[in-house]
């Protein structure tokens, strides 16, 4: 074959050729990078590389860039309601990048749901999900699942206005739910009001559960992708597709780095010159305040418009979980081998339809906010708080956990005249102020001042070889100030 | 399986040849390490803040009227709070210093800080010394050094009077070494 030897390593210079042959026969042998390289970059595409593909690929390459982003906004986050609008506000307002890399992960997420309704179109369009592929389209259902809960998760963190009241409204719908709704809510929250313990949950289900599984899920779809081979054009047989067919590299990698090149300029662009803002702290107080939700979560707050009293059940449940329930269910319900669109009348034409109710509704919510006077001068408001927020100087949190001794009022009066033979002896030096211990020499109340009068005595005067190792000194003293000094150190428990 | 050579068909794709395959591969690699490189920029300067900026600079802590200093004989131990920058907090702590009494008009502040290992030195009124209890370096009245392991005399601290109250700005200094050196 004309390629056969492409990949390996290729230099007109003999001597370098041969150390690099050799290295990578090295490597081979160790890694298997061959077969792994082959593995990767040698998939056959029936019909050869298009544009039409590429959204699996920005999903993952946007997958990675929100890991990365998120590991190093942990570096300042802190999730507690105390906490966590000050460190999103000092890593906006303050740490280098701060807010170049939250507006990536914020725009990041933004940029998921639109790839991934790209990438669910183009599968469905080209019937894609057809020919043993019903697996392969489940997890996918899964994997939107899981975004979009990533996106509702990461949503509060911020502990803004906007986070949280959107929050507050977000898991209030669960409360429809029949028989667990309340429970459902609660567990949500981490009890009946939201607080801290919502945002340790948000936290939690953000970081680590919901990421774990989407990285479980991710190779499952990948996997059986590979298995199931690329399905190709719309003319082409799912199952065996007679087409001739190009390799994965180098055609459709280099579309796939060109829209992934592409989408980092985008958000690049997006955050470096229009950054994504931070509202003032949560108020739980404000009762004006009008929760509007992310852009892509707009439909389905229109829908819940239309949906009021007792049937409100069928518009937040029922309806919503039958639309999940036949999406999961596409490649049972169409099990022709037919893929394309125009000879599939039916099943295009129920998919545009939803596609088109969702931008329909999405844009009603908009147009409804601007046609009310009330709710625009609201959000005119909340839109000027938000900006007035973000010119304000950062102002770091006074912590009520500074150091300092605790203000022990010493009553007894032998322990008095104890604490100026404590003071005198300068056991204050390494043992702080009224014991509370320093990096010097450990704390004395607590466990030490609740050892019996005579043992005490018997250590100060004779400290164990331990002690003596960390430059603890033989008291000399009279026998009464020995006393009244056990007396003040007895004092501290 | 019939890999990138297949001949005959209607479809638009044909085989690359090997020189244009070589071609992307090191155009994508190379693509790959800059944009890499260019997105790791912001990410290590964001990783690296609290190591590139400057800390904030230690503002005056009131140690109290002048009035209350005029007439020391001996050094005074007074606690002081200071005010520090904890990345996204404010921390008050309380610090213990020496104010020494009044020479040639002039008063004057001392770390507690031994500049041997650090510890607390406390002023011993009875031998009418600073005796550290960690490894007796004694220093005298005005913090010069006696004897023992201590490479210099006791710290100075930068102050100054204000409205009639004397203020002094509290830092920490190298130990183990014979100049004074300011941690920031």
């Amino acid at each position: 074959m004309a390629n056969e030897n492409q990949k390996k390593p290729q230099n007109s210079n003999p001597q370098n050729l041969r150390f690099q042959q050799r290295f990578y026969n090295w490597l081979d042998l160790r890694v298997g990078i061959d077969s792994l390289l082959h593995e990767a970059l040698d998939e056959p595409i029936p019909g050869g590389a298009r544009w039409a593909y590429v959204f699996g690929s920005v999903l993952l390459f946007l997958f990675i860039s929100q890991t990365i982003t998120g590991i190093v906004l942990a570096l300042y986050y802190v999730p507690s309601a105390d906490h966590a609008h000050t460190t999103v506000a000092y890593i906006v307002k303050e740490v280098t990048g701060g807010s170049f890399l939250r507006s990536l992960h914020a725009y990041g997420s933004s940029a998921v749901v639109i790839v991934l309704l790209l990438h669910l179109t183009q599968t469905y369009l080209y019937g894609a999900y057809k020919g043993r592929r019903e697996l392969l389209w489940i997890s996918g259902c899964v994997l939107l699942a899981l975004m979009l809960a990533m996106a509702f998760t990461g949503y509060l963190l911020p502990w803004d206005q906007k986070a949280y009241f959107a929050t507050t409204v977000g898991t209030n719908m669960a409360a429809d739910v029949p028989f667990i709704g309340t429970w459902l809510k609660r567990f949500m929250r981490g009890g009946n009001e939201m607080g801290t313990l919502t945002i340790s949950r948000f936290f939690v289900a953000h970081v680590f559960l919901l990421p774990a599984a989407l990285i479980g899920f991710v190779a499952m779809h990948v996997y059986l992708f590979r298995k199931a081979g690329a399905a190709g054009p719309p003319s082409a047989d799912p199952i065996k597709p007679e087409l001739p067919t190009q390799r994965f590299y180098p055609r459709q990698v280099v579309m796939d780095t060109v829209v992934a090149l592409v989408m980092i300029l985008i958000l690049g662009g997006l955050a470096h010159f229009a950054p994504f803002e931070l509202g003032p702290r949560a108020n739980p107080a404000d009762t004006q305040y009008i929760p509007r939700p992310e852009w892509y979560y707009l439909p389905i707050f229109q829908w819940l418009k239309y949906w009021r009293g007792p049937y409100a059940i069928f518009g937040i449940v029922i309806i919503p979980a039958i639309t999940a329930l036949l999406l999961v269910c596409v490649p049972f319900i169409d099990r022709r081998l037919e893929r394309r669109p125009w000879r599939r009348p039916i099943a295009v034409g129920v998919f545009l339809f939803i596609l088109a109710c969702f931008v329909a509704m999405g844009l009603m919510s908009a147009r409804d906010d601007r046609r009310d006077p009330s709710i625009a001068a609201q959000v005119t408001k909340q839109r000027e708080a938000t900006e007035q927020f973000m010119r304000e100087p950062f102002q770091p949190e006074t912590g009520a956990s500074s150091i300092s001794a605790p203000a022990v009022t010493v009553i007894d009066p032998l322990a008095a005249a104890g604490k100026k033979v404590y003071e005198s002896e300068a056991c204050d030096a390494c043992h702080g102020e009224n014991g509370v211990g320093t990096s010097a020499g450990p704390k004395l109340s607590g466990a030490t001042a609740q050892k019996s009068a005579e043992e005490l005595a018997r250590l100060l005067r004779h400290p164990t070889a331990k002690m003596i190792e960390g430059e603890m000194k033989p008291v000399d003293v009279s026998d009464d100030d020995l006393k009244v000094l056990v007396a003040y150190i007895k004092s501290l428990k | 399986m019939n890999e990138a050579d297949y001949s005959g068909s209607a479809d638009k794709v044909a085989p690359e040849p090997v020189s244009r395959r070589s071609f992307l591969g090191v155009l994508l690699g190379f693509g790959t390490v800059v944009m890499g490189a260019a997105l790791s920029v912001p990410l290590i300067r964001f990783a690296l803040h609290p190591l590139l900026t400057k800390t904030t600079d230690i503002g005056w802590s009131e140690v109290g009227k002048i009035d209350e200093f005029a007439s020391l004989t001996a050094p005074l131990k007074k606690l002081i709070t200071v005010e520090q920058r904890d990345g996204w907090r404010k921390i008050v702590s309380e610090k213990a210093i020496y104010v020494l009494p009044m020479k040639d008009g002039v008063l004057r502040v001392l770390s507690p800080i031994c500049p041997h290992l650090g510890c607390s030195i406390p002023w011993v009124d009875a031998k009418h010394q600073f005796i550290c209890p960690c490894h007796t370096a004694i220093f005298t009245l005005d913090g010069v050094r006696v004897s023992g392991p201590a490479p210099r005399p006791m710290d100075n601290l930068e102050s100054k009077i204000d409205n009639g109250t004397l203020k002094v700005r509290y830092q920490y200094f190298r130990q183990l070494i014979p100049t004074k050196e300011a941690l920031s």
